[in-house]
């Protein structure tokens, strides 16, 4: 009897190894993967890899347009993002009654969520680039993202508002305010660092996006910084991509050390959103 | 006088609350429209596909060559490619992913889950295109080290970069359904003599069962889905193989090599990608559903 405790005892401990061991797997990957990207590209890192636009030569190879390209899609699509998703997570949690089409609604953001993004360039190819006509442009580009990144901005946007307390609301409504004075001068102020939060994170994710742009045809050989929405643009994740399907080795290591760039701006953005959770948190106690 | 203008102003607002109201609805709707707009553009293009091409040829035709004379449209050697690289990655991310949300769940201490839950959040941030890079860079020569006859573009690469992909979502969301079993259910199998092991495996797994097996599920469709990854690491050689060394062609690696090269619209071929997104859309929304339902019944338990 004491022995089968014993060895019931020696099973749980090696269980409980192994389960540490798999989650220790996922922090020597993620250090692989950094250290591997790290010792192939940190030396090609320069102010002309910043400064220059993409050449067939790897020494004058740089990622210019591609970084300029980023920053005009991460404005177009926070601009064009935000207020639609921030608005449809207003609907579902302030104004919705339980009714069908709010469910069907619900359903249909959850299941948009999980179309795979290629799926995403394909509608954008077909509606923006072929039907509006608006072509392989940075407009295209950026509305082809905001769809994709939408259902993540009212996800978490809706799982912020609703951390908001009832009472602040009927506090609100009992000094006479009407819903939408209560929404806008209490729910979304006491819900905006957690609509951020996900926003910020949910654009991380479009910026690292390749498929949907290949899809559109942001593949080319760009060397100019676009100047307005209808120009051509290339984006960081696609030159990378772009550099890594190059047969000569140098281009491999000029595409280690795109991806350090864009891991940096992912990393920034990420600690962006982190900080303001963990500052807003701290006040935050309903 | 003043009255006038204060029901003025009183009415403006009842006028700006409706519009407001009916403004925050159309961005709701929009999310509809999006779906519409994808599975009308999906069907209109595929059914111009299928007046070319016999639906029957391509769901069970066992040759995809639509660049090459004789053309053919047979998409099994597609589903071949994609199942094979979902297999790898499940059997990479499933096991893992549940014994990291195990450990996350019942065996650490919350200093350590602080620190580990923005390491996989970090792991579930990084693009696509760099774990492809990581797969044809560092994973590929290992596996040619250990199988020389392995292809340069091989299946078992992306198999285990998609795996490494979808293992943060597995371990979240299954540490997510375990810390929903309700604390009394653990207490119960002490008090009756269980050791931690028996705790977890008979009654905290079995409960969180339904939420265990829904992430399974959409991680499953998240590699179904995936494309930069295994364009870059498996290659574009469409076949019917069971062999993970060998190069292969999923459907999302194919709909990027054809928009990579600059076919014309309204030819067969460009048709094509979007039987292929269709054929793609519908697995992922099946999966999709199905595991919706599972969480469902799982919610219905403990709330």
């Amino acid at each position: 009897m004491k022995k089968n405790i014993t060895s019931r005892h020696y099973k749980g401990d090696l269980f409980k190894i192994l389960c540490g061991i798999s989650t220790i797997i996922a922090l020597i990957v993620l250090a692989l993967l950094l250290w591997d990207v790290w010792n192939d590209g940190h030396s090609w890192i320069n102010l002309g890899f910043i400064t220059n636009f993409p050449s067939r030569f790897p020494e004058r190879a740089g990622i210019k347009s591609a970084i300029w390209g980023t920053i005009w899609l991460m404005i177009l699509v926070t601009l064009i993002s935000f207020p639609l998703g921030i608005g449809a997570a207003i609907h579902l949690q302030e104004y919705a009654r339980k009714t069908r089409l709010t469910n069907i609604i619900e359903i249909n953001i959850s299941n948009l969520a999980g179309v795979p993004s290629i799926v995403y360039g394909i509608l954008g190819l077909a509606l923006f680039v072929r039907t509006l006509q608006l072509d392989r442009s940075i407009l295209s580009g950026a509305l082809t993202m905001s769809l994709l990144i939408l259902p993540i901005i009212i996800i978490s946007s809706q799982e912020a508002i609703r951390a908001i307390p009832t009472s602040i609301r009927e506090a609100s409504y009992a000094l006479g305010a009407t819903k939408w004075q209560t929404i806008r001068n209490h729910v979304l102020p006491y819900a905006l660092p957690g609509i951020l939060t996900g926003n910020i994170l949910a654009i991380s994710r479009a910026i690292g996006e390749t498929a949907p742009l290949i899809m559109i045809g942001a593949l080319t050989f760009i060397a100019f910084t676009p100047i307005s929405l209808n120009d051509p643009f290339t984006a960081m994740p696609i030159q990378i991509f772009n550099w890594i399907s190059r047969p000569q080795e140098e281009f491999h290591f000029i595409a280690a050390a795109g991806i350090i760039v864009l891991l940096v701006f992912l990393l920034t953005m990420n600690a962006a959103a982190i900080l303001i959770r963990n500052k807003y948190q701290k006040y935050q106690k309903w | 006088m003043g009255t006038t203008a204060k029901s003025f102003s009183h009415k403006y607002n009842w006028i700006k609350e409706i519009i407001i109201e009916k403004l925050f609805l159309l961005c709701a709707l929009l999310s509809i429209l999006t779906t519409f707009g994808i599975i009308l553009i999906l069907l209109t293009e595929t059914i111009g596909f299928f007046q070319e091409v016999s639906l029957i040829k391509f769901l069970i035709g066992t040759r995809w060559s639509p660049l090459l004379v004789p053309k053919s449209f047979g998409i099994l050697p597609l589903i071949n490619g994609t199942l094979i690289i979902t297999v790898g990655a499940a059997v990479v991310a499933l096991p893992l992913g549940l014994a990291s949300a195990i450990y996350l769940s019942e065996y650490s201490s919350p200093n350590v889950r602080k620190i580990i839950k923005p390491i996989l959040e970090i792991l579930a941030g990084i693009p696509t295109v760099v774990y492809g890079y990581f797969a044809l860079m560092f994973i590929t020569p290992i596996i040619q080290d250990l199988f020389p006859n392995a292809n340069i573009f091989n299946a078992a690469s992306a198999s285990i970069v998609v795996g490494i992909m979808i293992l943060p979502m597995v371990a979240s969301l299954c540490e997510d359904a375990m810390r929903g079993v309700p604390q009394s259910l653990r207490e119960g199998a002490y008090a009756l003599g269980s050791t931690p092991l028996e705790v977890c495996t008979k009654v905290v797994v079995p409960a969180s069962l339904s939420g265990v097996l829904a992430s399974f599920i959409l991680a499953i469709s998240r590699a179904i889905g995936e494309t930069m990854a295994v364009t870059i690491a498996a290659g574009m050689t469409p076949k019917i193989t069971l062999n993970p060394l060998e190069s292969v062609q999923t459907m999302t690696a194919y709909i990027v090599q054809v928009s990579l090269g600059d076919t014309p619209h309204g030819t067969i071929e460009y048709q094509s990608i979007f039987a292929v997104g269709m054929t793609l859309f519908t697995m992922t929304l099946l999966m999709n559903i199905g595991s919706q339902m599972l969480r469902q019944k799982y919610r219905e338990v403990y709330q």
